[in-house]
């Protein structure tokens, strides 16, 4: 899975998605001094393996309405966290779940999921399915909407010889 | 939303095709011209709908990562926000409902500089950063389903 000089210099180059033109990879290729062949094929090879989760059109919530952004906490015992992780991810409206480090005793919470939502009523009904079919009603949890969003884009980095871009929670 | 436009948004989020002349395969997809969904796109990018087409990276496959958190003072919130997201490694940086008030992605070549990135910003503001490094992904991401 590891990556070669190339495969950084072209993920720098695809940092700000393709370009709209009848031959993306060939212009991204022209760019870097590659050819549309290999372009492709690195980049087939980077799903193939992981490294790129999705390759495609990468929307954004807000702008498409969907302004009630929870970020959801739970404090689970360690021994379940991977069993309600995995069935957290089950449900549609779970747009991103993870597990973190708690940091006690200000911060004991070890699952994260993100809904993104469109009306907060809806968000926190959907929060209730969640602890009442996974059998969390009496577990410690904390909904946390976005408030404003100061910053938000892929993002990038001036390195030696390499921009990247990486999606995380949005 | 036309339905062109709700389409474009909904159905290529994942598996976009790896071939010269990809537009024209969304085309004939949706039984309309390659210049017209090239055309259709742009729109969509120059109104922010849409933050590009391209590669989502798993996270810490490519650099590293961490999601970090600051309770900050409200009197303060809006001049340490504006500090965060004045380092090119921070990405995502938002106000949420809580005590930990701010909170930000920071993505970097490597560990190393993520942290020090957040050692940078407890220095310039005088504020605890709390660094939740992601452990484990229970979801695999398959981009973002459009609701009618």
């Amino acid at each position: 899975m590891g990556l070669d000089d190339r495969d950084r210099s072209l993920v720098a180059a695809i940092a700000d998605g393709l370009p709209f033109v009848q031959r993306p990879y060939a212009e991204i290729g022209q760019r870097i001094g590659m050819d549309e062949d290999e372009i492709m094929t690195r980049l087939q090879r980077m799903v193939a393996d992981g490294v790129i989760s999705r390759f495609g059109v990468v929307v954004r919530h807000h702008e498409l309405g969907y302004r009630a952004n929870a970020m959801v906490v739970w404090d689970i015992p360690d021994a379940q966290v991977a069993e309600i992780g995995n069935r957290f991810a089950t449900f549609d409206f779970v747009t991103l779940c993870y597990q973190r480090p708690r940091r006690l005793p200000d911060w004991p919470y070890n699952l994260f999921c993100m809904i993104h939502g469109r009306q907060r009523d809806v968000v926190l009904e959907q929060v209730e399915v969640l602890a009442r079919e996974c059998g969390l009603t009496d577990v410690p949890r904390k909904v946390l909407f976005s408030g404003r969003r100061f910053k938000q884009r892929g993002a990038r980095y001036d390195a030696k010889d390499a921009e990247l871009t990486v999606e995380a929670l949005s | 939303m036309d339905d062109l436009k709700h389409r474009l948004l909904d159905e290529f989020q994942r598996d976009f095709p790896l071939t010269p002349r990809p537009y024209a395969e969304l085309a004939a997809r949706l039984g309309v011209d390659e210049a017209l969904v090239i055309d259709t796109l742009r729109t969509l990018h120059a109104q922010g709908v849409i933050s590009r087409v391209g590669a989502v990276f798993r996270p810490n496959t490519v650099g590293a990562s961490t999601l970090a958190a600051m309770a900050v003072p409200d009197d303060r919130l809006t001049s340490v926000a504006e500090t965060v997201s004045a380092f090119a490694e921070v990405n995502h940086n938002y106000e949420r409902e809580h005590a930990y008030n701010l909170w930000f992605v920071v993505t970097a070549p490597s560990a190393e500089r993520v942290s020090a990135v957040l050692g940078e910003i407890e220095a310039r503001t005088g504020i605890a950063v709390m660094d939740l490094p992601m452990i484990e992904d229970y979801h695999l991401d398959l981009g973002f389903e459009l609701r009618h």
